[in-house]
């Protein structure tokens, strides 16, 4: 377990442009750098998180809309489309991630106000709903399979395969960021700039779920109920 | 060893093993070379090809025994086959779009300078960015099996055991014989679909696919660090007009790859999952119906496709426009002309380039109406390209212009620039389209515009910063007698292209001697060839110096071209963390030359407001005056 988190550790490091604790020269973290910085920092901002999850999402969004584009015009580009019938677990699956989404919050807001207890147990609250979400998606899968409805059986399976594939693997992402973070609270967290690259990732991860969450709606709503 | 300067922040060491430090590196400056790197390979394939498309066109039947042994089946007994002949187009257009016109401006240039020219000591997301490179290089490798997996009987036999049509391989092509457009829905339906389209179409979505996520990888990481990572008094109008084309670069790309990957998932499902996302019903292919597919749309492939395919273009070029703008400037030895107009025109052409796609499918049916609407559109973007080019000879008109080799490529860019992109206002019309598409007036105008316009950016990057990336000077003499012959020998291709276009020529046939209205055309054909074999050529004299320069050229200094830039205040090349632990403070513009009452004819934008500068010329003028530690 140890020798996990210290990889992971390195890989995040390394990943947001921090050097090791030796790399950090005599003055330490740059707040004590004397007057070169005027506090603005453009050496380690945690905002490049936030940035960069933004970002990531602006391209996330261009996927599914390209995808939901080819939905919209496949479904009336000819008349084999076979609407499903909704998968009642789907509702659970869909409450199941609203309701990570609130405790992902109340995760975040513990963090901000240095809960480090409700931080981890709102966490976990979180990761396992994820799970759960993943689990109740890939049941509504056997399910179908079991009616024996395929990912070539008729279009809006297909969609519907598709898409909940594509969420999934982001969710699947999701959970690694989250597994990261829970991981990362049984470190005695060192510096101030460790702890600031906490509290950024904390957060970008907080936007990438909640974004999760209503890409989730959407899909959900244009798969059983636009038409 | 640890500064005790105030000045020192931290200073970054560099990591001290092979792999960490030349495979998988964290730092921006070496994948930078390695995308440069991957580029070079890619673009030897890429000529190889065209050169043997030449081939094929001007000597049609001739039996090049070579040929027969590398490829028995596609060109049996050295005759190269109609079939072998598209997939060499196919993987041309393939290899140069993606792996060369994408990976060198955008993930090489960008990637090493970008960083610099903001005054930041790498990237926001090192690691994201040594991921983007490496999945960027397994998505070539991917698409080099692609051609084996076609070509050679061997390696196709591995694929054809995966026993779906989609995976049958060994046609004895070199790939995929759908173009690089890969228009379903031929490329939906497997090998029954002709030669080449089975596992050499397979292998082509997957690299396509792997591309688009290292591409979408490095875009998000170059809009970071450029909102994020700029030094002190690095405002946006204070950044070169680099950072603003590799920026808006990077958001085209940020935005269009997803549709690419979109289209690309669709496209490959369709092949191996049996869904009918681009198949229509009752297709017959040489006479079999297909069976198991109904109800698809083949122009929504065309949609996706082009949605993405033409931000592409602009991706291409968009760096090339900012290199350019950038060395005219530095050897005019005068400020850009009109500063704040570029910014905006870059960014207008990037914007405007999300709403033209459909002028690549004037000819697929589509409403007269929308095809007016895209037609306007694509007119439009003639306004910030016209602004630009007058702001490019506005920079030279009445400069003492300093003729190195990178300055002549930044003029020939505004050259093939300004003639290939006159006639994109003809192709943009419908009604002229309507005659001209799918000829090689076509060719003629995206070869121009976008593939050799880019190159020639990249060849002024090349010579421009090769100094600062490796210490030594390109030679001189061999750079400009590689322009000479390049510039001369590209307009000797392209420009009988409109000609040939105008006959009426159509594009990726492999033989024109059984027309008859082409049959006067040949020495035109012929011509063409020569000239290619030509400046294929002399492009083996830039290797040579590339290489060559890298250990006997001459030793460069911080600041060989007396530039203005953050990249020339630190040491050359630059050390691990760039600026060796300094954080550079900017008080300048970039393009800060001839500055009346100046001491010297530029200004770097470093040197603090109102302090004398007395550093002699072509030494180092320091991080505002605090001078560098390296």
């Amino acid at each position: 377990m140890a020798a996990t988190v210290t990889n992971t550790d390195r890989v995040i490091d390394a990943a947001i442009g921090g050097g090791g604790p030796r790399s950090r020269g005599g003055n330490g973290f740059r707040k004590n750098g004397g007057g070169h910085h005027d506090g603005d920092d453009f050496r380690f901002s945690p905002a490049r998180y936030r940035v960069g999850v933004w970002v990531a999402i602006a391209s996330i969004v261009m996927l599914f809309t390209a995808l939901s584009s080819a939905y919209v015009v496949r479904s009336a580009s000819a008349n084999d489309w076979t609407p499903l019938v909704l998968p009642k677990v789907l509702w659970l699956s869909s409450a199941f991630i609203v309701v990570s989404s609130i405790t992902m919050e109340i995760s975040r807001r513990s963090l901000k106000a240095q809960n480090n207890r409700g931080y981890r147990l709102w966490l976990t609250n979180t990761l396992m709903l994820g799970i759960g979400f993943v689990a109740a998606q890939l049941f509504a899968w056997r399910q179908l399979a079991r009616q024996g409805v395929y990912m070539a059986s008729n279009p809006h399976s297909s969609f519907f395969y598709l898409f909940t594939a594509a969420h999934g693997l982001h969710v699947l992402g999701g959970i690694l960021a989250l597994t990261y973070l829970l991981l990362r609270t049984r470190r005695k967290t060192d510096t101030v700039e460790g702890e600031l690259k906490r509290v950024g990732a904390a957060d970008a991860a907080t936007v990438y779920w909640h974004f999760l969450d209503g890409l989730w709606i959407c899909l959900f709503l244009l798969l059983f109920f636009w038409k | 060893m640890a500064e005790a300067s105030h000045d020192v922040v931290h200073r970054h060491e560099p990591p001290k093993s092979f792999i960490r430090k030349y495979i998988f590196s964290l730092d921006h400056k070496v994948i930078g070379i390695q995308y440069i790197l991957l580029a070079l390979s890619a673009v030897i394939v890429g000529m190889i090809m065209s050169v043997l498309m030449r081939m094929n066109l001007s000597w049609p039947g001739t039996h090049w025994p070579i040929m027969g042994t590398l490829f028995p089946t596609g060109a049996p007994g050295g005759v190269m086959s109609a079939e072998f002949y598209l997939s060499l187009v196919t993987m041309h257009g393939t290899m140069m779009v993606f792996f060369v016109l994408t990976t060198a401006p955008q993930g090489g240039f960008g990637n090493y300078i970008l960083p610099i020219q903001i005054g930041a000591e790498d990237m926001a997301f090192p690691f994201l960015n040594m991921m983007s490179f490496w999945v960027t290089f397994v998505g070539f490798i991917v698409l080099l099996l692609a051609i084996f997996a076609e070509g050679n009987a061997t390696v196709g036999a591995w694929f054809t055991k995966l026993g779906a049509s989609a995976w049958a391989g060994g046609s004895g092509t070199v790939g995929s014989i759908g173009g690089w457009t890969q228009y379903a829905p031929l490329s939906a339906l497997g090998k029954v679909a002709g030669p080449g389209q089975g596992a050499g179409v397979t292998l082509w979505i997957i690299s396509i696919a792997i591309f688009c996520v290292g591409s979408l990888l490095g875009a998000l990481n170059f809009i970071t660090t450029l909102l994020n990572m700029r030094t002190r008094g690095m405002s946006l109008m204070r950044m070169p007009l680099t950072c603003w084309a590799w920026f808006t670069t990077a958001v085209l790309a940020l935005l269009s790859f997803p549709v690419l990957l979109a289209g690309g998932i669709l496209l490959l499902l369709d092949r191996i999952a049996g869904t009918s996302f681009f198949i229509p019903g009752g297709e017959y292919v040489s006479g079999a119906l297909i069976p198991n597919h109904a109800g698809g749309s083949p122009l929504l492939w065309q949609h996706l496709f082009w949605f993405f395919g033409h931000p592409e273009v602009y991706i291409a070029i968009l760096p090339g426009m900012g290199a350019t703008s950038h060395i005219l400037s530095t050897f005019a030895r005068k400020p850009i002309f009109g500063y704040r107009a570029m910014v905006f025109a870059i960014f207008a052409i990037g914007m405007l380039g999300f709403f033209v796609w459909g002028h690549h499918m004037f000819m697929s049916g589509m409403s007269p109406y929308s095809a007016v609407a895209f037609s306007i559109l694509t007119l439009s973007i003639g306004v910030p390209s016209a602004i630009k080019t007058f702001n490019w000879i506005g920079t030279l008109w009445g400069a003492k212009i300093r003729f190195t080799t990178p300055m002549l490529f930044a003029i020939g860019f505004v050259s093939v620039f300004v003639a290939g992109g006159i006639t994109g206002l003809v192709l943009g019309q419908t009604s002229l389209d309507f005659f001209f598409h799918d000829t090689y007036f076509v060719t003629a105008h995206f070869h121009l515009v976008m593939g050799v316009a880019s190159i020639f950016g990249m060849f002024a990057a090349t010579y421009f910063w090769f100094p600062k990336m490796f210490g030594r000077m390109m030679h001189e003499g061999m750079g400009k007698l590689h322009f000479w012959v390049t510039f001369v020998g590209v307009y000797a291709i392209f420009i009988p292209f409109h000609a040939m276009g105008m006959l009426g020529m159509p594009r990726r046939y492999s033989n024109f001697s059984e027309y008859e209205f082409l049959k006067n055309s040949h020495g035109l054909v012929l011509f063409v060839t020569v000239a290619a074999i030509v400046t294929v050529t002399i492009q083996l004299l830039f290797y040579f110096n590339f290489f060559w320069s890298m250990f006997k050229g001459k030793k460069a200094s911080d600041n060989p071209w007396e530039a203005t830039t953050l990249e020339w205040t630190t040491a050359t090349p630059p050390p691990h963390d760039n600026f060796a632990g300094v954080v550079p403070t900017v008080y300048h513009g970039p393009y800060e030359f001839s500055v009346p009452g100046a001491p010297r004819d530029f200004i770097m934008q470093t040197e603090p407001e109102g302090v004398e500068v007395t550093a002699g010329l072509g030494e180092t003028s320091g991080n505002g005056g605090n001078g560098h530690k390296h």
